[in-house]
């Protein structure tokens, strides 16, 4: 059973029912202990960083989630979901995020921002997460905020938009992408068919 | 490299699609689930639904039809027409919508526009104007096109970034149902004033207007509708062509 875990934020529905496509089995959570009975935990997100961590934080899911992840447990963040794993964010400085993986959240300085549409994902690790899609395939995006991880080993996949920066991270089965998998037709489709087979 | 998008407009009344030539002389093109499936098949980037019914009863056939769509559908989609409220809002984007567009709310009630922002996120909310031209400027007009107003056009997509607009889809209502090409002069206007996406909408009629809209008229997206219902192109062609011109775009 995978949770999606609901702190009021939007798209929720949109991977809910992209699982439900794929047959996976989900249920939408905003209690923590519900947690407990989950195989894997997938956190959705659009909005702002600051407001996020804060709704996460009256939700009291901010320590089971750092526990989950600490205990490398099956994760993946979706767009502003994969943010907040991150130590902070220039969206919104002073909050702390949920810190799993070292670094800061930027801010796009070039070009139009957010970022929406089509971009391509350059592949430069391995992960099971990636498996059988094509380097260079194009997934939907849409932020205004990047993540600069300390730890360059965490990057799989990159994406170039005025820089290059990390589109997709992992470190054991902690993941993030930052683009939309339940957005970007079928090659997104089968990106969270790989996370629900292989991840 | 971020792809030109190539966006199918379906213009929806009573929950079917139809195309008008200068929004009047409406033709029937079809049931929008499956032209939808169509146009993902064709990898279309994304799919707006424009309700040009203008009543309660065609806008919430519009919603079933998104809650639908949005079911086995999965690229952006985006609702228009009759978009009012908040609350409007919200059921569109509970149905399934991932932006709403509004045109005439907005511009009588541009509070709508920051208000959507600050409850749904900027990303969501699209500013469709509408504008005609007045001498050596345009007017963004409401109710479809129908009535001018003396707002500036260019003038209003900058207030409406700065209120929280995420995107805006410019429409030019003197090219609309012409093929005479897009407006270049208005579209690149635009585009140049905003750091917000521009998606580019109104008398697309050959390819070569579509790379003209991109390289001279700097659009970040197109808007097309009557080309692809009747079967005149696809959007593998569109995109080939695009990309042939070196404009990059999603393919395969």
């Amino acid at each position: 059973m995978i949770g999606i875990i609901d702190y009021g934020a939007g798209n929720l529905r949109s991977v809910k029912k992209a699982l439900d496509y794929l047959g996976a089995e989900s249920e939408v959570i905003s209690d923590p202990a519900a947690l407990d009975s989950m195989d894997k935990a997938l956190l959705p997100g659009v909005g702002a960083f600051g407001a996020a961590m804060q709704r996460l934080a009256e939700q009291r899911f901010i320590t089971p989630l750092q526990r989950w992840m600490a205990a490398d447990r099956p994760f993946l963040g979706i767009c502003l979901g994969m943010q907040l794993l991150f130590e902070r964010s220039e969206e919104s400085t002073g909050v702390a995020g949920l810190g799993h993986f070292g670094g800061t959240v930027r801010a796009f300085t070039q070009h139009k921002v957010p970022q929406i549409g089509w971009n391509q994902l350059h592949q430069v690790g391995d992960s099971p997460l990636l498996a059988a899609i094509e380097d260079g395939s194009y997934f939907y995006f849409l932020h205004g905020y990047y993540v600069a991880p300390d730890d360059p080993s965490v990057v799989i996949g990159t994406t170039d938009y005025g820089l290059r920066y990390a589109s997709v991270v992992q470190r054991g089965r902690v993941m993030g992408a930052q683009f939309h998998p339940e957005k970007s037709a079928d090659v997104g489709l089968a990106l969270l068919q790989n996370w629900i087979d292989r991840c | 490299m971020l792809a030109t998008r190539i966006i199918p407009c379906l213009d929806i009344h009573d929950g079917r699609v139809v195309k008008g030539v200068k929004f009047k002389a409406l033709r029937d093109a079809g049931d929008p689930v499956t032209l939808a499936a169509y146009y993902n098949a064709q990898r279309a980037d994304e799919l707006i639904f424009l309700d040009i019914g203008a009543s309660y009863r065609s806008q919430a056939l519009l919603i079933e039809v998104v809650e639908a769509i949005s079911r086995q559908v999965f690229i952006p989609l985006t609702v228009g027409g009759g978009i009012r409220t908040i609350d409007d809002m919200r059921k569109a984007l509970q149905a399934g919508a991932d932006k709403v567009a509004t045109c005439t709310a907005a511009i009588q009630r541009p509070a709508l526009l920051s208000e959507g922002a600050e409850r749904f996120g900027s990303q969501c909310i699209v500013l469709s104007i509408d504008a005609k031209q007045a001498g050596d400027s345009w007017v963004a007009c409401t109710h479809g096109g129908r009535q001018a107003t003396e707002l500036d056009a260019i003038e209003w997509a900058m207030a409406a970034e700065r209120l929280g607009a995420g995107e805006i889809l410019l429409n030019s209502i003197d090219r609309d149902g012409t093929r005479d090409g897009y407006d270049l002069e208005l579209t690149r206007r635009v585009s140049e004033a905003v750091r917000i996406p521009v998606i580019a909408s109104g008398g697309a009629g050959t390819l070569d207007h579509l790379v003209e809209a991109v390289a001279v008229g700097r659009a970040d997206a197109l808007l097309l509708a009557s080309l692809f219902h009747f079967g005149e192109l696809t959007v593998d062609q569109v995109k080939a062509h695009l990309q042939a011109q070196g404009i990059p775009v999603r393919r395969g």
